[in-house]
């Protein structure tokens, strides 16, 4: 039967075309496994990472960001960016960027961790910047979410929408949702102000205050939805829309069911 | 399914019903031809009835057997309360298969035949219409309506004058004691006055220009806020004196509203969108464009807060900053024109 199904398309002219794709993708996987297979250094000494970072670097970010990190036409200087920019952008998987546009997309990462670690270490050489966030800067464990709360409706509700489900900026870009984020990049994004976000400096919005709002936003995480369709947790308005089409179109049907003369 | 002519092929119940048919071609159904198909109907409603009956039953075993904390996930819902799932599912069905049952007992085994049901003529007898008329032109003659026009003119011009208190009373909607400021004033000035403090909102610490790197947004308010507020009873302060604070690099700012009022790059504007008033605080720091939720105003801090689209009609006021003697920022002036929407008073 399967083998009768085969023989009979087998001159089809769209098989062709699917092997020609499927080759295409053999060959870029095989690609990517064994250009990935390439251990990183083991970086222990900083000297050596930041090496292994510039190497890293030149091949997969001078074409944007330029030569020595200050920025072209395309890509923005990172002269001064600091590790936490890097580790943000690279560990997330918005940078490198699969293609140029409004809005760079979380992704998969495409470095592995240690060669994240080699191209911060390699980035905050270049000049001072924020550094990646310590544990203890980390800990919103004793943390005031009813604060955090407060905060995060004055500083990041506009963009990010009041339960944290992201929002639209101008043409294309948006501002992402932060249902995934960990404490780790929620602080890297505050310091340093990825894309279009404005950077929330540890002068004006100290790290108390990042603490709180941490703290909030992994409780909005960790918000149950039991009654499921939270429609992206707007309240009554993408309720009420919910209601007028997809229930109203339901009530409708019964109603025209009601009035179908019976056979 | 034969079509017959009314009134001769009707079914019995119709005729045994005593209502007048109507003079109309009417259809039977299989129900009224088809005695199996009758029975069908039947079992039909009853099923529904039955099985209405049966979810009500599961909503009460389920009320007591599923643990109000469980969670399930279901496609499309994602993770879900499988109390509330379930509960409101055999309730809503329940509800459902009554109503349900009961139209399909109606459509299939009711009679459906067309009926003429008499009424009254809409419109009243001639001899009544005539007789409001009299009595209407009757009123008007003896009443001498027409006959003293200084009576009429002057009912029409007291009924005409009756609503000015009311409107006048309106006056009251705003705070005004005698000798305190006119509305116009107290939309166009706010708390910022020269050497004001800017603090941050919500903590109120004032602000270091060290602590606020290029690219930096911080929501600020003037340092005397909290006690305002807290004598006045109301938000309205807050609501004109919020601003943004904002650091570019200074060769970066094309155009301000006035000389200087930056400090090494940082400029204040105000937060309230000067379309119908949201607060704003949507920053992009690398086109320096302020956009508003509400119905997408853009504003280019970078270029004097002018309109760049959207339906505000006029550029975002500028508030003039500097440091104190102890080097937080502060404002070196009041606002130079009055913050949030247009309003009857305004000038220019």
């Amino acid at each position: 039967m399967r083998v009768n199904f085969l023989a009979r398309r087998r001159r089809s002219p769209l098989v062709g075309a699917l092997l020609l794709a499927l080759a295409l993708i053999g060959v870029g996987a095989g690609y990517a496994v064994v250009s990935s297979a390439q251990p990183a250094v083991a970086a222990m000494g900083s000297q050596t990472q930041v090496e292994e970072g510039k190497r890293l670097y030149l091949e997969g970010c001078s074409s944007c960001h330029a030569i020595d990190g200050q920025g072209s036409q395309i890509g923005p200087t990172l002269i001064g960016v600091g590790a936490a920019s890097v580790d943000f952008q690279v560990a997330t998987g918005r940078m490198p960027l699969a293609a140029p546009g409004a809005q760079a997309v979380a992704k998969e990462p495409i470095y592995t961790p240690e060669e994240t670690e080699a191209l911060a270490a390699y980035v905050a050489s270049l000049a001072p910047g924020p550094a990646i966030p310590t544990a203890e800067q980390l800990d919103y464990a004793d943390a005031d979410i009813a604060e955090g709360g407060v905060l995060f409706r004055i500083n990041c509700a506009q963009c990010h929408q009041a339960a944290g489900q992201g929002g639209a900026l101008t043409y294309g870009k948006y501002a992402p949702s932060l249902m995934e984020a960990t404490p780790k990049e929620l602080y890297e994004a505050m310091v340093t102000g990825p894309q279009s976000m404005p950077i929330f400096s540890d002068g004006t919005l100290p790290v108390e205050d990042k603490q709180a709002i941490i703290a909030y936003v992994k409780d909005l995480q960790d918000a149950p939805s039991p009654g499921g369709l939270s429609l992206g947790r707007l309240g009554p308005v993408a309720e009420g829309l919910f209601l007028w089409t997809a229930v109203f179109a339901a009530l409708l049907g019964v109603a025209v069911w009601i009035g179908i003369k019976a056979r | 399914m034969t079509q017959t002519p009314a009134p001769d092929h009707l079914p019995a119940h119709a005729e045994s019903g005593g209502l007048p048919v109507a003079d109309i071609p009417h259809k039977l159904r299989v129900t009224d031809t088809d005695p199996k198909a009758a029975r069908r109907a039947e079992r039909q409603v009853a099923t529904m009835f039955v099985l209405s009956m049966l979810f009500g039953i599961a909503f009460v075993v389920a009320y007591f057997a599923i643990d109000p904390e469980a969670v399930v996930y279901i496609p499309v819902l994602g993770e879900v309360g499988a109390s509330n799932v379930v509960l409101g599912f055999t309730m809503g069905t329940s509800i459902f298969l009554i109503g349900a049952g009961a139209i399909q007992w109606a459509k299939k085994l009711m009679p459906d035949v067309e009926v003429v049901q008499q009424r009254h003529d809409m419109a009243a007898p001639t001899a009544e219409t005539n007789e409001a008329a009299a009595n209407y032109y009757r009123g008007k003659e003896e009443s001498g309506f027409a006959r003293y026009p200084i009576i009429r003119r002057t009912l029409i011009g007291a009924m005409a004058l009756f609503p000015i208190p009311l409107i006048v009373m309106l006056r009251d909607l705003w705070d005004s004691p005698p000798g305190s400021p006119s509305p116009q004033e107290i939309l166009s000035t706010t708390l910022w006055h020269d050497g004001m403090r800017i603090v941050t909102d919500g903590t109120y610490q004032p602000i270091r220009p060290e602590d606020m790197p290029v690219g930096t947004l911080v929501s600020a308010a003037p340092a005397d806020l909290m006690e305002v507020q807290e004598a006045e009873h109301n938000l309205n302060a807050r609501g004109k004196a919020a601003i943004i604070l904002v650091r570019m690099e200074p060769d970066e700012i094309r155009a301000q509203q006035g000389d200087g009022w930056d400090y090494q790059g940082i400029v204040a504007y105000s937060k309230i969108c000067t379309h119908v008033g949201c607060p704003i605080a949507l920053y992009e720091h690398r086109t320096h464009h302020l956009l508003c939720p509400c119905h997408q105003s853009t504003f280019d801090l970078a270029d004097a807060g002018n309109v760049v689209f959207g339906p505000a009609a006029r550029r975002m006021p500028q508030l003039p900053i500097g440091v104190d003697e102890e080097g937080f920022l502060v404002a070196r002036a009041g606002f130079a024109e009055p913050v949030g929407p247009s309003f009857w008073e305004r000038n220019a």
